[in-house]
């Protein structure tokens, strides 16, 4: 029988996870001799207070619900992809190379095609891994971290040799025509009249990732294929018992994971860059990974927590900006949540079962 | 109440060579142990019966110092003793033959049996004692194994004796053996019985866990029933009969036999001729097997396990490639090809109940209605076009656990939360109500508690009434003897042999089972 109550395993431990590591965060902003109060009211303030402030936290979980799903879905087929970063950053490759093709007219021709172009191009990044895996039963964490670097090696090269424009002194691609210009969230809101701030890079890739978000769960929970793929990912000797073919799911669940990752590219790339640039990622891939495991690999729990490491973005980078916080000390603050909500989940599970199984003891003793 | 036992205790001579005194132990929710009082004398073979999950392993897994007793003590030789890890169990004499073997396999005997028990720095010293030493025990007690064989060349059999020979080098005066008969032939077990009976003469006192009746029966002397963490009989087992307890480790009366008609085989189902396979590690599993399986009947296939009767399962439901013909319905099936898989074999009316449901019949974090369609997934009459018809299984869900008496009837529940025979029903349920024309069925009671393996036996038994095949593999010669209506014995990857279940004996077949082919002039 399980221990806890659903609500608990869902809410309770991460959100008590989280709450421990605030309070070792409060005592390392308490020994540098600042105010953890007062830094939180200014994390808070800077990512939830304004228009500007939501903007920006909603663009970053734009592109962690992309990674996070990216991890989830190859994580139900017990494939470790931590090869986001890698694909993500061949995706930005897809799309500034859609983007760049053509002289688009409308932002709403070029999206779908630089959706494609990032899906693909992310992808293909993933698909060697994939096939080493299953055919030659090379460890997928091997190789994504890898391909991580060969890819940042292969941006490098691609903006350094071919896509720098003629006599610029920057490793970026040519600025993308205006016609590949997504719409803001200021622009969309303003359609239907709400005011939002015109900076903030929020854009029409948040959508995107809400949709892909329902279609990732339409996936893996209702469909024949999502269904092999978490019995594969449960038990392989389950999985050929019933039929289904290992190397099938292995690389497909890598390919669809790329293609998310790659995805991302719409969101950073194309909706706030508008130009490729090297490490566009920014470590968005890793934390796919923190917001994969804190939702538990389900599309709505990556949805909550890519909120909430967005806010930790931003409102870190309100904290560098107003406090003599350092910006290393706010990546420690990071780290710390990752660690907690991540890698140290048991370490608050176990009490709180065991608290469980006292309460229900304790219940039937009195029951008796 | 201490000075009460111990003064029984010493009434009646020696104290018990082990004496539990309301020993309690939960893990989680699940009351595994539950106030258990036990005492075996010192000298006496006693033997623990109960289904799965009764507690019998748990409760012995204290006595090593596995785990740690929310409650009661351990007395050993009338003292308190305190077994906080299996260091302490050792040291207070005890010594654990555990059902999958703790052996290095590329070590040779002796250095298996000195492991962990080694002295002073140089391992040549300590060997060259051990080896006498050895050599004197298994002369003792009809133990004869070659001290410098690898394990991986030796026999199971062998390898168990090993195990003992381990417990009696650290001077083990109790020997607790947990199911050690489960890989053995019939002969193997009479030879490991005979070596607890010269055991026990020499004052040593032996603990058999087991859930095979006759065991108990056949060897122990006194026999003590668990059930679902209670301790609810202990008898002299001279005094007891296989019926009583089984009602006493079920709680209602059990029918031990199975209830059949004579069968009425119709047309050939399953033909399977030469069919050969050989593993990964290039090792040939089957050499050569031939046999028919017609509607209506059911073959066993006997043996021990290991001997090609799991790769012959899997080589038939499609987990494996093999070469050879195999017809069903007259009609040859595709054995190495890409399409070779259950999902092939499905199509084409073989059922499987695999031999491990936990590891291949379940995904046990699935839920029980996920479990019901796994492996028909892909059937049309499951989904709505590109998604599954979750709700229609649901619904389907609860008819199957209704019929097949899962309990509890929740088809929301994960697989893991079922006991092994409920988790067995709803395997069973799936592949049964498919209304297969060959049903493959590997140790189907494998892990069941009694009152679930009498409804296995009759589900079987109407499958084949309602003229299906049926190919049933089990290591348990009575399930065979039982539900079989022709049983083939295997052996080293070739079938040695078929006989009849009313022409033949144990004793036969145990023979056929460890490769003599000239059983049929020796019976």
């Amino acid at each position: 029988m399980d221990v806890m109550p659903k609500w608990a395993d869902v809410l309770l431990v991460p959100v008590i996870s989280l709450i421990l590591a605030m309070v070792i965060s409060a005592l390392v902003i308490l020994g540098i001799g600042e105010d953890p109060w007062a830094a939180l009211k200014l994390m808070v303030q800077g990512s939830f207070g304004s228009t500007y402030g939501w903007g920006y936290t909603l663009f970053y979980a734009t592109n962690f619900i992309f990674t996070g799903l990216a991890f989830a879905v190859a994580s139900h087929a017990a494939m470790f992809n931590i090869g986001a970063e890698g694909q993500a950053t061949l995706g930005g490759l897809g799309v500034a190379l859609v983007c760049l093709a053509l002289p688009w007219p409308h932002w709403t021709l070029a999206l779908p095609a630089a959706m494609a172009g990032g899906a693909l191009f992310g992808a293909a990044w993933a698909f060697l891994p994939a096939w080493l895996a299953a055919k030659r039963g090379s460890h997928i964490v091997i190789t994504t971290i890898m391909f991580n670097f060969i890819g940042a090696a292969v941006l490098n090269y691609m903006l350094v040799n071919a896509m720098r424009p003629e006599g610029s002194m920057d490793p970026a691609s040519a600025k993308f025509p205006d016609g590949t210009n997504l719409p803001t969230l200021h622009e969309m809101l303003a359609v239907v009249g709400i005011p939002f701030a015109k900076s903030a890079p929020a854009n029409v890739a948040l959508l995107i990732a809400l949709l892909a978000c329902f279609l990732v769960w339409l996936l893996l929970w209702r469909t024949r294929f999502g269904f092999e793929l978490r019995a594969y990912g449960k038990s392989e000797s389950g999985a050929i018992y019933a039929g289904i073919s290992p190397t099938k799911i292995i690389i497909v669940a890598m390919l669809i994971s790329g293609g998310l990752s790659g995805l991302m590219a719409v969101n950073n790339v194309m909706g706030e860059a508008e130009r490729l640039v090297l490490n566009s990622v920014e470590g968005a891939g890793f934390i796919g990974i923190a917001v994969a495991l804190m939702g538990r690999n389900h599309p709505l729990g990556i949805l909550i927590s890519a909120i909430l490491f967005g806010f930790l973005y931003q409102g870190g980078a309100e904290l560098a900006l107003w406090t003599t916080i350092p910006r290393e000390l706010i990546v420690v603050i990071q780290g710390l949540v990752i660690l907690f909500t991540g890698a140290l989940d048991n370490m608050v599970r176990m009490p709180i079962e065991r608290l469980f199984l006292w309460r229900r003891r304790s219940r039937q003793t009195a029951g008796e | 109440m201490k000075d009460l036992a111990e003064a029984a205790g010493q009434s009646s001579g020696a104290p018990p060579a082990i004496e539990l005194r309301g020993i309690s132990k939960a893990f989680g929710p699940v009351q595994a142990n539950k106030d258990i009082s036990l005492s075996v004398a010192r000298g006496a073979i006693h033997g623990i019966i109960g289904e799965n999950g009764a507690g019998k392993s748990t409760l012995m897994s204290i006595l090593f110092g596995f785990y740690k007793a929310d409650k009661g003590e351990i007395l050993i030789n009338g003292a308190q003793t305190e077994i906080p890890d299996s260091q302490a169990a050792i040291a207070a004499g005890i010594g654990m033959v555990f059902q999958h073997f703790k052996l290095v396999e590329n070590f040779t005997v002796l250095e298996n049996v000195v492991l962990g028990a080694e002295e002073g720095a140089l391992l040549r010293t300590t060997m060259s004692k051990a080896r006498a030493h050895l050599t004197k025990i298994a002369e003792d007690y009809e133990m004869n194994v070659d001290p410098d064989a690898k394990i991986e060349e030796i026999g199971v059999g062998q390898q168990q004796r090993v195990e003992i020979l381990k417990s009696l080098y650290r001077n083990a005066e109790i020997l607790i053996l947990d199911e050690p008969t489960g890989v053995l032939t019939p002969a193997e077990a009479d030879h490991l019985f005979r070596i607890l009976r010269g055991l026990r003469d020499e004052g040593k006192t032996i603990i058999l866990i087991t859930h095979k009746l006759r065991e108990i029966m056949e060897v122990t002397d006194t026999v003590s029933v668990m059930r679902r963490g209670e301790m609810t009989a202990t008898v002299r087992t001279a005094e007891t009969s296989p019926e009583a307890l089984a009602e006493l480790m079920v709680g209602r009366k059990v029918l031990l036999r199975v209830d059949k008609k004579p069968a009425t085989p119709g047309a050939t189902v399953l033909k399977v001729d030469n069919l050969r396979v050989v593993d990964d590690d290039k090792v040939e599993r089957l050499k050569g097997v031939s046999f028919e399986v017609r509607a209506g009947e059911i073959l066993g296939i006997a043996g021990v396990a290991g001997n090609g009767q799991s790769e012959l399962l899997e080589v038939l439901g499609g987990m494996m490639a093999g070469t050879g013909l195999v017809e069903i319905n007259g009609q040859s099936i595709d054995l190495t090809g890409k399409r070779s898989n259950g999902r092939s074999r499905r199509k084409r009316g073989i059922a499987h109940v695999p031999e491990d449901r936990q590891r291949e019949g379940l995904i046990m974090d699935f839920t029980a209605w996920e479990n019901m369609v796994f492996g028909y997934q892909w059937d049309p009459g499951h989904n709505n076009g590109w998604l599954m018809d979750n709700a229609g299984i649901r619904a389907e869900t609860a008819g199957k656990m209704e019929r097949f008496d899962v309990r509890p009837p929740d088809p929301h529940l994960a697989a893991k939360n079922f006991s092994g025979g409920n988790q067995q029903k709803i395997v069973l349920a799936r592949e049964i109500e498919r209304n297969p024309d060959l049903l493959l069925v590997g140790q189907p009671t494998r892990g069941v508690d009694i009152g679930a393996i009498e409804f296995i036996h009759q589900r079987i038994v109407d499958l084949r009434d309602a003229g299906k095949a049926i190919l049933l593999v089990s290591v348990e010669l009575d399930e065979i003897m039982g539900l079989s209506d022709r049983i083939a014995v295997m052996f080293d990857g070739r079938i040695m042999g078929e006989r009849l279940p009313g022409e033949t004996s144990e004793g036969e077949l145990g023979l056929l089972m460890a490769g003599v082919t000239n059983a049929q002039e020796a019976g």
